[in-house]
């Protein structure tokens, strides 16, 4: 174990800034992408389905 | 052998396999990034020189090994499909772009952040960051080129061709980079020299990696899930697929 | 092949974007105008303090350039697919990449050459000492064929999109970064009072690279796009 305490954790150092800044930018960014691409998978389904409807 | 291989290249057996592995490869991604960081936060120790800031290490180094692989994918399966004439490849190709993208923007980001506490300012023109830089707007430019153009094969194939082009340019833009940045190497500190790895250190940076790595299996795969039915949307199997199982997504 | 007719369609293909660039003189000399204007401008906005502008005058006269280069590529193939002569020059015996390679070699001479000798003039405006005058002209003489060579491509890949002007710059200008590094890495050479040679070799051996790579890749974004 690296941390005395939870406060030391975000802490880090000093550099918490950066380092969650960092962290916290990847995870939004690795939600979002996935999020997107499973909304664009129902829209082309619909959209298969309205062709068939068609 | 060969004949196996060749039997997922069919859009519907590529978009059932897929369908399957979507799970597992979300479950890997969880796992390896738990580990890594683990790792990272809780068992590597506190760099003597960068202090806790080198933990952005663990993201950075991991998104920009990333960003260049994932360019060299894209531009492997958009020839092959060009070549080919292999439609999923293409399709594959396309669906790669955006998240090779998204590791340069993370490469590019962290970069940023690391540079700010190390060296005291937010952007360094040095060699790496620069050549990041660059693969953003080769990335860029292939997304905004397929974009442009309605035709679907035009696109595909002018896509495949620049890719190409900028695949080959890579490592001279590299080269270039490097000559350039010592060149001018009075000023400039090299800003993103890792520490000196603890083994540690290493473990975690390469935990991470794979989990980057099964994250990018499944991001793609599910974007080219998506790219299938909106392209094969009239075929037989599209219709009954989304007849039976109704708009459950 | 008959070398004779691939060599007559080459020159032709030259002579006929030559004459009609001369008919429009006016509008062939407008990235001159925009080169010197936009180089104009660095002065202007970061202050004339001498010693700054000679050190930036390569660099900012090589972007320059390339900007200037790269405006007049949307009419290198733009007009002749609209009239149908593109086609006609691909159906043709003629392989595809003479064509590519000519029609490059009329904008380095509508464009580029015209670029190269306007050139000294703005070093001086910049304050830029003789001999490293000579060699922002020379790195110029040998980039500005560079970015012909990589702007057909360009301009074969963007054939006919709307917003092909613009996305045509975009996808060009990192490509020419190895050149500018090359070139303005010349400049820097002789003003430290070293050899250029490096750089120019490279440079060289780019341009090399580009004759025979572009002409290739561009016949094949021509077919892509007539398709």
């Amino acid at each position: 174990m690296n941390w005395g305490s939870p406060e030391a954790f975000f802490h880090m150092g000093g550099y918490g800034l950066f380092v969650w800044g960092s962290y916290a930018l990847t995870a939004a960014l690795m939600l979002v992408e996935p999020v997107l691409a499973a909304s664009r998978y129902r829209s082309a389904r619909r959209a298969a389905q309205e062709a068939q409807e068609n | 052998m060969s004949f196996r291989l060749f039997t997922f290249a069919a859009p519907v057996r590529f978009h059932a396999l897929t369908g399957v592995l979507l799970p597992w490869l979300w479950a890997a991604t969880l796992l390896l990034s738990a580990a890594g960081l683990y790792i990272g936060f809780f068992v590597a120790p506190t760099d003597a020189t960068q202090g806790d800031a080198y933990r952005i290490i663990f993201i950075h180094v991991p998104a920009a090994w990333m960003s260049m692989l994932l360019y060299l994918v894209m531009a492997f399966w958009a020839v092959i499909g060009w070549a080919f004439k292999a439609r999923l490849a293409s399709m594959v190709a396309r669906a790669v772009a955006p998240t090779g993208a998204m590791f340069t923007v993370v490469a590019l980001w962290t970069g940023a952040l690391w540079g700010q506490p190390t060296w005291g300012t937010w952007w360094v023109w040095d060699a790496r960051l620069t050549s990041e830089l660059i693969l953003l707007f080769l990335y860029l430019g292939y997304m905004a080129l397929v974009a442009a153009i309605d035709d679907t094969r035009r696109a595909d194939q002018a896509g495949a061709l620049l890719a190409a082009v900028g695949a080959v340019n890579v490592p001279i833009i590299y080269f270039s980079v490097r000559w350039w940045n010592t060149l001018h190497q009075g000023a400039t500190i090299k800003a993103t020299a890792a520490p000196s790895m603890a083994s540690t250190m290493l473990c975690a940076m390469l935990l991470m990696t794979l989990a980057f790595w099964a994250y990018a299996f499944a991001v793609v795969f599910m974007r080219s899930r998506a790219i299938v039915l909106e392209r094969e949307r009239s075929a037989d199997w599209v219709q009954a697929l989304v007849k039976t199982t109704g708009d459950a997504a | 092949m008959n070398n004779v007719f691939m060599a007559n369609v080459f020159v032709a293909v030259v002579l006929r974007d030559l004459r009609l660039a001369w008919r429009r003189r006016i509008d062939a000399l407008l990235p001159v105008a925009f080169f010197v204007v936009a180089a104009s401008l660095f002065p202007i906005g970061v202050g004339p303090e001498a010693q700054m502008l000679a050190r930036i005058a390569s660099g900012v006269v090589w972007v320059c350039a390339l900007f200037a280069a790269m405006l007049s590529l949307g009419s290198m193939y733009a007009g002749d697919h609209a009239d149908g002569t593109l086609e006609q020059m691909l159906l043709s015996p003629e392989p595809a990449w003479s064509v590519a390679l000519a029609k490059a070699l009329a904008h380095w001479l509508v464009t580029g050459l015209p670029l190269v000798a306007v050139t000294p003039l703005l070093c001086l405006l910049f304050g830029v000492p003789a001999d490293a005058l000579g060699m922002v002209t020379l790195t110029l003489l040998l980039g500005t064929p560079i970015l012909s060579l990589l702007g057909g491509l360009g301009a074969a890949l963007t054939l006919g999109l709307r917003s092909g002007a613009v996305l045509l710059i975009l996808l060009i200008l990192p490509l020419c970064i190895p050149a500018l590094i090359f070139g303005t890495g010349a400049v820097a050479a002789v003003d430290a009072g070293q050899s250029a040679g490096g750089h120019l070799s490279l440079l060289g051996a780019l341009l090399i690279f580009s004759v025979l790579g572009a002409p290739p890749a561009t016949a094949a974004a021509l077919r892509i796009a007539t398709e």
